[in-house]
């Protein structure tokens, strides 16, 4: 099982009920590490006003596991609400300070007939007894789960001043079956790991999902070519690939430029692996490093202008820094043996990676400003760090027994979950931008 | 681009055909359309695994032919490449941590691969690389691409052509020992030598 250093919340474990919802969660999520004080918040069971039946999702329910999932929140079990008001209702505040809620949501769900629903809901500060907002969006049914995730942003965003990046998706790569029976699965799901739809199967490792800055394209490395590894574009909601970059030899790592004209991506086609960069339109290659050395896994800045990538040209692998034009790459990481796959946050101030401590290999975050490296995670053997789109939290892959699994850690290191699929092995995450 | 890529294609079967059984000079060509046609195939799937399959059928016809003259020649004589007690059978070798570099102990069973790859040019081999499942996935990629070619460069300083050997790195994604522990690791941190036959 996974070692868990300070379980400050056991409390708020976390499994999302299979039997509740007719959208099976592909992967499940638990909080591993809490802050010592989360927020206590009560979302109240919105209300349905309409007929019935009552519609297929449970709203109150998705919020509250979203908010309690970022750790930053503990909400109330239904069973101790001494009320259940809704979002036309006069609120008593005295219900809620008695069981120590610092804050309220309220709403109630009306059916607009056809496949549309209304939703509702108020925010409240319990202790000031007043209200912080109130929101109102009607959607379809197939769309309640995103209004869900929607609604939980928005809570987020008023509690805590910052973007909550719930209604958002993580792609990974499954890997199942041993020998012959080996097969390799990537996947696209919801935040919370519902909604898992797998967009390509392959007898060969499928590696390196990366999302376009639009969220409407993954781009991939894939060795289905008998071993050869090339690189593949492929549109999420049809399926659509396309295969842009085949050399002779490595084509790999590939990275959306932020305004997604660009793929910067690892090719050995000179003899050994050199950064380049594609131009989408005109298919365009400009090399961007020189050397005899191993250079792959490239990250954009935000600002388009630099590129950070793995280099063994010092003798281990670093992380260096080349303009996105090419140019002189300067080292950029000094502290230890082993720091690649850079991942740069949304703001462009930090840069997680794979550093080896002690022997094993965790998330390390360096703060671009002070140059201070710090130490994020406890695995012995974590992978491919991925930021959320708010900067929030930093998704990876670890082991778990045997088992590869995924976790994700709040930048500030306080909050830790883990999240399991039913069979295999689940590797390569990569947090979806936020969906436009 | 295209085009070529496509005409390397059609004309490949054909290639392979006369491939069988004559000159080294056509034998070039023969690898030199296969890496073409590679770039367009994968682009329509299906057909990738066509491709394969016609390469493998023709490297079969190939060595029979070469195995019925031996027979004509000495009877019962083994080919090397299927005896037990030869060098030849030993077609894995091991590397250190985040290292390409040979270690002095496989290098006789290298050298016994360069010799026999050398006087039997119509022989292909696909040298593999793999690392243990430390360090991050497409550095190890990498990784295994150099040590794929440390190999390859040892046989061809021997004489061995670049085109009779084909060069792919599976990084740490096809291990064949399961733990987690320096002992695995070593086992995975490997370089395989695999004849097309």
């Amino acid at each position: 099982m996974c070692k868990v250093k300070n379980v400050l919340l056991p409390a708020a474990i976390l499994m999302l009920s299979l039997l509740a919802s007719t959208t099976h969660a592909a992967l499940y999520i638990e909080i591993t590490k809490g802050v010592e004080v989360a927020v206590p918040v009560a979302i109240v069971p919105f209300k349905w006003k309409g007929p019935e039946p009552k519609p297929p999702q449970d709203i109150a329910e998705i919020i509250s596991n979203n908010l309690a999932r970022s750790g930053r929140f503990e909400p109330l079990p239904r069973k101790d609400m001494l009320a259940r008001p809704d979002s036309d209702s006069d609120i008593n505040f005295k219900n809620w300070r008695l069981v120590d809620s610092d804050y309220l949501v309220v709403g109630n769900i009306d059916y607009l007939g056809g496949d549309r629903y209304k939703i509702r809901f108020r925010i409240y500060d319990v202790f000031k007894g007043k209200q912080l907002d109130g929101y109102m969006m009607s959607v379809s049914g197939t769309r309640l789960r995103r209004a869900a995730h929607h609604a939980s942003d928005i809570i987020y965003e008023v509690l805590t001043g910052e973007p909550g990046a719930f209604n958002t998706e993580v792609a990974y790569v499954t890997a199942s079956g041993a020998g012959k029976e080996r097969r390799y699965t990537l996947w696209v799901a919801d935040s919370d790991g519902y909604n898992a739809q797998a967009l390509m199967n392959s007898r060969e490792p499928i590696l390196s999902p990366a999302w376009s800055p639009d969220g409407k394209y993954l781009a991939y490395s894939s060795l289905e070519d008998n071993g050869h590894q090339v690189v593949f574009i492929q549109e999420v909601a049809s399926g659509r690939r396309q295969l842009v970059s085949s050399n002779l030899g490595l084509n790999g790592a590939p990275a959306w430029s932020p305004d997604g004209k660009r793929l910067a991506l690892s090719m050995s086609k000179d003899g050994n692996p050199e950064i380049y960069v594609i131009d989408l339109a005109s298919k365009k290659k400009r090399r961007l490093t020189r050397h005899w050395a191993i250079d792959t896994e490239p990250a954009w800045m935000p600002d388009g202008k630099s590129i950070i990538f793995t280099s063994d040209r010092g003798g281990r692998p670093q992380l260096y820094r080349v303009p996105a034009t090419g140019g002189k790459a300067r080292r950029l990481t000094y502290e230890g043996n082993y720091n690649a796959r850079a991942a740069v946050s949304p703001d462009g101030k930090k840069v997680a990676m794979i550093h080896r401590h002690n022997g094993n290999f965790r998330v390390a975050v360096l703060d671009l400003e002070s140059g201070y490296l710090r130490v994020m995670t406890d695995g012995t053997l974590d992978e491919s760090p991925s930021f959320a789109p708010n900067g929030s939290m930093i998704l990876y892959a670890t082991s778990s027994g045997t088992r590869g699994v995924l976790a994700a850690v709040s930048v500030d290191g306080r909050v830790r979950q883990r999240l399991t699929v039913q069979e295999g092995d689940v590797r390569e995450p990569a947090w979806s931008p936020f969906n436009k | 681009m295209k085009f070529w890529a496509k005409a390397a294609l059609a004309i490949l079967p054909a290639l392979l055909l006369i491939g069988c059984g004559t000159s080294g000079e056509v034998k070039e060509e023969i690898a030199g359309g296969a890496g073409e046609a590679t770039e367009v195939t994968t682009g329509e799937g299906a057909s990738a695994s066509t491709r394969g399959a016609g390469e493998g059928a023709g490297m079969m016809g190939e060595r029979m032919g070469g195995g019925a003259e031996e027979a004509a020649a000495a009877a019962a004589v083994l080919d090397p490449l299927d005896d037990p007690n030869s060098l030849l059978s030993k077609r894995v070798i091991y590397f250190d941590f985040d290292k390409s570099d040979i270690r002095s102990e496989f290098r006789d069973i290298l050298n016994a691969h360069a010799e026999y790859l050398a006087n039997n040019p119509s022989v292909n081999v696909t040298i593999e690389g793999h690392c243990d499942e430390r360090g991050t996935r497409e550095y190890n990629i990498a990784l295994g691409e150099r040590r794929a070619n440390a190999i390859k460069r040892m046989l061809t300083l021997q004489g061995v052509a670049a085109s009779q050997i084909r060069v792919i790195s599976y990084g740490e994604e096809r291990p064949v020992a399961l733990g987690h522990n320096e002992e695995a690791w070593a086992l995975n941190r490997r370089g395989v030598i695999d004849y097309q036959r």
